[in-house]
């Protein structure tokens, strides 16, 4: 019909600006990275090819396979971390600070956020350097009598990466705390349940599609981050997008950056597979 | 147990607050390394700050950078909401996912896509293709916050206005964007707070003027600093001053 | 301004559901009428073809002497009230009234003027510079009529119109909706589902069901003398006592049916009776005796439920006056004028005989 179709030309004419844009900006560079990862390099000079040698590397080279087990490790730790330490303080915030101050500690508890994102892995570096806040403070209480060795170490990366999540897990959490109606727990304790037992079967599932939103959103922005492995892990052990950034900065190995990159969505596909069926994307 | 519960809260501030509160005691140090002990206060940190060229002009690199890509995003965004929402349109579904997807992508990977792109057609980095590609990261966001409020109320808004003879583009101008303006402004200003503190992409898409955390970023190689601290204590201001004028302005008008 | 409205074979169609089926309608000019019907009979359906909101399948909506079957909302001379106001939020009550008067370009002066004009025929003269969230249910759905009425249609749509209000305030709106139509003189089309809503205001019923007309007329007449045993049931409390056809007259279970007419061409079917057609005074009708099994007091009325002494499976319902007082127990003798007996064939048909 007519009315039908007009309508249809006009949604496309308001949908193309967007569309064009993603397919130019992100579609198409996606496709030639995905050509790019079967290309080679002889010396500096890029040859365009169809070879798996990049992706033979993966599995040949011991520092690559190493650097995508220790990202894996270290996303799956901060993952776990944050969502068992975040959970707590979201809980507390909904269910025992009072009604009227409930925003402002919430607000307070994210605050840091808004550091910028660079500066926030430098300030754990002071705080937990050689001579920083953590080892002094210690010192002065007796609890250790030499200096410990946190920065530069997988630990300080961990710990500036689960600082970082817990503010955005635990604002997720709470919106999701507090659009559940009280009701679901008076009813449960009502016939009967402890209030174990009402958070256990009652309010945890309830809540578990938060959670894996908020786990996955972690999942994702944890094992493609460059600046904390590199401003707090230290020489020791690399990362993937570590491993990417070096191939571009020092090599110019494009075709092995791209390789890895595919790789990275690779993990990042099978945490989607996995949490799937409580995260829904389809209906945002 | 609820002594443990406040006590919990206790120690997760402590914890969050622990590097903010240090960077910000050490740049107020009288002293060439911002670790114990404490001397001073000075603000002869910030006096240096605010007289480095370089950092000024960095800081007024990012918020042009910022304040046009999250225009754009959320202009194209706003459209696409739009024309999805309010029109018939085949494949829809597909077309959302599409809109979407970048959103799943590490920003590394959006950044090297891109560059990979632009070397090879040989356009010259510079804050536009940083720009550019802030656009290709706020899009989703700014499309599926602003979709996601496009609920039934506007929509019969919508049909009124134009059973009393508006067309389409008085209906949204006078009509959807003022009833979408909350969600319009969120968006945007969470594209802004991201675009304006994002770091990758703008590292490897701009080449001689540079983004903010880019500067801090060739800051840091020089080692531990008091003035890093300062510029890090400055950049923290300015950003919870904007969220809380927003929370106050914005999002707490709503409530009421 | 005002105009009338002619529907010709009206056919809808939602993908396999059939939403309308063959509708012909002829609305006077001036005229108030309601279209009532359960939800899902097709109601808003054709005051959605009527606004333009939808192209009908088949058939021709005419307004005035035009053929309007294809024409936009904006275009055409009706405009509609939505069933949740849709004002515009962010704009002033003046603002929302003139909203229509703007998109015909008309000056600021103007139709400021003339929505004050709007906002004083509906009470609400001193809150021009109001929100709509600072109002009452109520004065949003003046708002909304006043909004509606300001581009002077020729025809106001009403969707619903007071549904969202509480009953107490219905009708109190029922009687102003009807008394701001007599002034303006606009033709009203208003959906509801509320029969007592469609008596109080309309000058024609139609009643709808499953996509079909089931009856159209003046409420007393509908009422009545309904054409469908739907309608019927449709428009207030009903007894259907099953009838049917013996040696030349017509036979119940509670006596013969002095009538000359019957059911034409089938041998049985229901007469219908209102429960206050029941009475205990002598009528030519006598339905014999009857036990009553409780009875409660609506101040006009005591509603009684009946078992019938001839035919004890028949439970009747009457409305029986104050002064009767009935006790549970207590036996009466039930008469009815066979004029105000409607006989409907099998509901199958549902076609009206008398």
């Amino acid at each position: 019909m007519t009315m039908a179709s007009t309508s249809t030309r006009r949604g496309w004419g308001f949908m193309a600006p967007a569309l064009l844009w993603t397919t130019a900006f992100f579609v198409a560079p996606f496709t030639i990275m995905l050509a790019m990862s079967l290309a080679s390099l002889d010396g500096r000079e890029l040859i365009w090819s169809l070879s798996l040698d990049n992706y033979h590397k993966l599995f040949t080279q011991p520092y690559l396979t190493k650097a995508i087990w220790v990202s894996l490790q270290i996303t799956l730790t901060v993952t776990v971390i944050s969502v068992l330490l975040a959970y707590p303080l979201a809980w507390i915030i909904a269910f025992r600070v009072p009604k009227r101050w409930q925003r402002l500690v919430l607000l307070l508890s994210i605050l840091p956020f808004w550091t910028s994102y660079v500066v926030r892995s430098y300030s754990w570096l002071l705080v937990m350097s050689r001579e920083g806040m953590l080892n002094n403070a210690m010192m002065s209480l007796g609890l250790i009598s030499e200096p410990l060795q946190m920065a530069s170490s997988r630990f300080a990366t961990v710990t500036g990466f689960v600082h970082f999540f817990v503010m955005l897990l635990t604002l997720t959490i709470f919106a999701n705390l507090v659009q559940l109606s009280p009701n679901y727990r008076r009813a449960a304790v009502d016939l009967g349940a402890s209030g174990w037992q009402a958070f256990r079967h009652v309010i945890l599932p309830l809540t578990l599609p938060g959670i894996m939103v908020g786990a996955f959103l972690t999942f994702v922005l944890c094992i493609g981050d460059y600046i904390t492995p590199q401003i707090l892990g230290g020489n020791n052990e690399l990362t993937v997008p570590q491993v990417i950034m070096m191939q571009l900065g020092r090599r110019g190995d494009f075709p092995l950056a791209s390789a890895m990159s595919l790789v990275l969505m690779g993990l990042v596909t099978l945490a989607y597979i996995a949490t799937a069926r409580w995260l829904r994307l389809d209906r945002i | 147990m609820r002594v443990i519960q406040w006590v919990y809260l206790a120690v997760a501030f402590a914890f969050i607050y622990l590097p903010v509160a240090s960077l910000v005691l050490f740049s107020l140090k009288d002293g060439n390394l911002p670790l114990p002990p404490f001397e001073g206060p000075t603000l002869r940190w910030y006096q240096e700050v605010l007289g480095d060229h370089q950092l000024m002009a960095a800081l007024g690199n990012s918020l042009l950078v910022a304040v046009f890509s999250s225009l754009t995003a959320c202009t194209l965004g706003f459209l696409a909401a739009y024309g999805l929402a309010r029109h018939v349109l085949p494949g829809s579904v597909f077309m959302r996912g599409l809109l979407i997807a970048p959103m799943t992508v590490s920003y590394l990977i959006v950044g090297l896509g891109l560059l990979i792109v632009f070397n090879q057609l040989g356009i010259g980095l510079s804050l536009w293709t940083a720009g550019m590609g802030h656009v290709v990261i706020n899009l989703p966001l700014c499309f599926a916050i602003i979709y996601a409020s496009m609920g039934a109320q506007q929509q019969n808004a919508e049909r009124a206005a134009r059973d009393l003879g508006a067309n389409e583009g008085r209906v949204i101008t006078l009509v959807t964007i003022p009833m979408l303006a909350p969600a319009i402004l969120a968006a945007f200003f969470l594209a802004m707070t991201l675009s304006w503190d994002e770091f990758v992409i703008a590292f490897l898409l701009t080449r001689f003027d540079v983004t903010l955390p880019v500067e801090i970023w060739s800051l840091l190689r020089s080692g531990l600093s008091p003035k890093t601290n300062a510029i890090g204590s400055l950049v923290f201001l300015g950003s919870v001053t904007v969220v809380l004028l927003l929370e106050i302005f914005l999002f707490g008008r709503r409530r009421t | 301004m005002t105009a009338s409205i002619s529907i010709n074979g009206l056919h809808h169609s939602f993908g396999d559901f059939h939403a309308l089926k063959d509708i012909d309608l002829s609305i006077d000019i001036g005229e108030y009428t309601v279209l009532l019907g359960p939800s899902g009979c097709g109601k808003t359906t054709l005051l959605s073809i009527l606004g333009g909101f939808l192209v009908p399948s088949r058939g021709h909506v005419m307004i005035g002497d035009k053929d309007m079957t294809r024409v936009q909302p904006a275009k055409r001379p009706t405009t509609t009230m939505f069933q949740d106001y849709a004002l515009f939020p962010h704009m002033t009550l003046k603002d929302n009234v003139a909203f229509g008067l703007r998109m015909r370009g008309l000056g600021k002066t103007d139709r400021h003027a003339k929505a004050d004009q709007f906002l004083e025929l509906v009470g609400l003269r001193q809150d021009g510079t109001k929100r709509p969230h600072e109002l009452s249910g109520g004065q949003r759905q003046r708002v909304a009529l006043a909004r509606a009425l300001a581009v002077n249609p020729d025809v106001l749509l009403l969707d619903e119109p007071l549904g969202a209000l509480d009953l107490k305030l219905r009708r109190s709106m029922q009687d102003e909706l009807k008394a701001i139509q007599r002034e303006v003189g606009t033709t009203f089309v208003h959906v509801t589902h509320d029969q007592e809503e469609a008596m109080a205001i309309a000058d024609r019923i139609v009643v709808m069901n499953a996509g079909r007309i089931e009856d159209q007329g003046p409420p007393d007449r509908v009422y009545r003398r309904p054409c469908s045993l739907f309608a019927a049931n449709f428009m207030g409390e009903v007894n259907q006592i099953p009838a049917w056809r013996d040696q030349g007259g017509l036979e119940t279970p509670l006596g013969p049916l002095p009538l000359s007419h019957d059911f034409g061409d089938t041998e049985q079917g229901v007469a219908c009776i209102r429960p206050e057609q029941l009475t205990t005074e002598t009528q030519e009708w006598s339905l014999g005796t009857a036990t009553v099994i409780d009875s409660a007091f609506f101040g006009a009325h005591y509603r009684c439920h009946l078992r019938s002494d001839r035919a004890p499976n028949l439970t009747l319902v009457a409305y029986l006056p104050p002064n009767a007082e009935p006790k549970a127990g207590s036996s009466l003798p039930l008469y009815a004028d066979p004029a105000d007996v409607s006989l409907f064939t099998t509901p199958d048909t549902q076609e009206a005989i008398a």
